[in-house]
């Protein structure tokens, strides 16, 4: 078995200590909404490449505010950019709306593990996002759309809070004029005029058709959400190793170490943050967790 | 119109409905059109019908003064909308509002009330698709109102 430390190279001395964050400079600071933005970041120090798996995440470091786990959000083919989507929940991430361009950011990363696309080719995909968790499965979109023909059919289901606070919308749009995706969105509440639907994303569930033999869920969004939608896929026929969730917790380290993020018997950081649903099962919405 | 009955048994409201309960309800229905914009019922009217969507979209929408109207819940095809037909008062508690033209199966509300009191089948099979009707908006509402993307979630 590979010890953490051996994983990241820092015995070998291959790679960079995982506890060092290196800093980056923001090349593009994008208002999302009221309380969501996106960052763009470029090598400072001129390598080229920052690998990563849709899922992974990093810890963004604010220089004297703190240091938070976000998913990376961006496009996994462009190697050279570092994309993250923020909502401002936290003091640092409420901070991290300060930023503007030629600020650096501190990154340390990429962990946790990541989705299963690569084994999933030639099924079906249901991607089924809440909130912010539409952020880590927009690189599992992308991966997709560059190898369209790699996969069957793919689903995406958005539910956010009100029209105001959809996130990507443009690129949102453009999704769903593909005819080889479809893309469906609700919000749970918007004034008169909106032309969308209301509800909460389980709303859509009934509406879709799958094949319960050949697709495989992706989830992501607060575990309430995640709880209900399961419950529907449950309905349509999924079994448990279909679906994966992205969890949530907090996060310190990245590596395992700290012990923050433990669940039961799993570090979030190092285990997940995807899981499939039947291997913690157990452990999801205990009351104690 | 196409034949009622089979309109019903296709609707996934009314799926694993026997053909003799299908029919009864059938001489309930009548088939209706709604423009995009036009108002269904309003909050306060009496409830004497539930529509089966068939095509489109409607809003339940409630007004709040200084808010204004605002929407609760969009519903389309395979959706029901009111069930305040099937109890006292018997009166509307939203709008609703086609967003799209819209085209349903109304029930005619009083003739099934009448009808499933004659038929105690007829009745529970009513009221136990009616109820998990409610109880799945119970539970949405809920969720709404957890506001499980708010900052406090």
């Amino acid at each position: 078995m590979v010890s953490i430390l051996e994983r990241y190279g820092v015995m070998r001395g291959e790679t960079k200590d995982a506890m060092l964050t290196t800093p980056y400079p923001i090349q593009r600071f994008k208002k999302e909404t009221h309380d969501t933005f996106t960052l763009e970041l470029l090598s400072s120090n001129g390598d080229d490449g920052f690998g990563f798996k849709p899922g992974q995440f990093n810890m963004l470091y604010m220089y004297g505010i703190g240091e938070v786990p976000i998913s990376i959000s961006g496009d996994p083919k462009e190697a050279g950019r570092i994309v993250h989507t923020i909502r401002a929940y936290g003091s640092v991430t409420s901070r991290m709306m300060s930023l503007r361009k030629g600020d650096m950011v501190g990154v340390r990363g990429p962990f946790g593990n990541h989705w299963p696309i690569d084994n999933l080719t030639q099924r079906d995909i249901l991607l089924v996002a809440g909130g912010i968790g539409i952020a880590p499965l927009r690189p599992v979109i992308y991966h997709i759309l560059s190898n369209r023909e790699k996969y069957g059919k793919v689903l995406l289901l958005y539910g956010e809070r009100t029209p105001g606070d959809l996130i990507y919308e443009d690129q949102i749009e453009q999704w769903r004029g593909r005819f080889d995706l479809e893309v469906d969105v609700t919000v749970d509440s918007a004034r008169e005029g909106w032309r969308g639907n209301v509800g909460v994303v389980t709303i859509l569930m009934p509406r879709i058709h799958l094949d319960p033999a050949n697709t495989f869920a992706m989830i992501c969004g607060p575990e309430i959400m995640m709880y209900y939608t399961l419950e529907e896929l449950e309905k349509k026929g999924l079994k448990d190793d279909q679906i994966f969730l992205s969890m949530e917790r907090n996060m310190k380290c990245g590596i395992g170490f700290c012990g923050h993020c433990q669940l039961g018997p799993t570090f979030i950081c190092k285990d997940g943050p995807v899981f499939p649903f039947s291997k913690i099962k157990h452990l999801f919405r205990k009351r104690e967790m | 119109m196409e034949n009622a009955e089979k309109i019903l048994k296709r609707h996934p409201f009314f799926e694993g409905l026997d053909s003799e309960l299908l029919k009864i309800i059938a001489s309930c229905a009548s088939e209706v059109r709604y423009r995009a914009g036009q108002m269904i019922y309003e909050e306060g009217d009496e409830a004497n019908q539930a529509l089966l969507i068939l095509s489109g979209k409607v809003a339940i929408e409630i007004f709040a003064a200084q808010r204004g109207p605002l929407v609760i819940q969009t519903l389309d095809y395979g959706d029901v909308l009111g069930w305040s037909w099937l109890f006292p008062p018997f009166r509307r508690r939203f709008f609703a509002k086609a967003i799209e033209p819209t085209t349903a199966i109304a029930l005619d509300g009083k003739l099934l009330r009448e009808k499933a009191e004659e038929n105690p089948r007829l009745g529970y099979e009513l009221l136990k698709r009616f109820s998990r009707i409610v109880v799945e908006r119970l539970q949405a509402t809920r969720l709404q109102l957890l506001d499980v993307y708010g900052k406090h979630s």
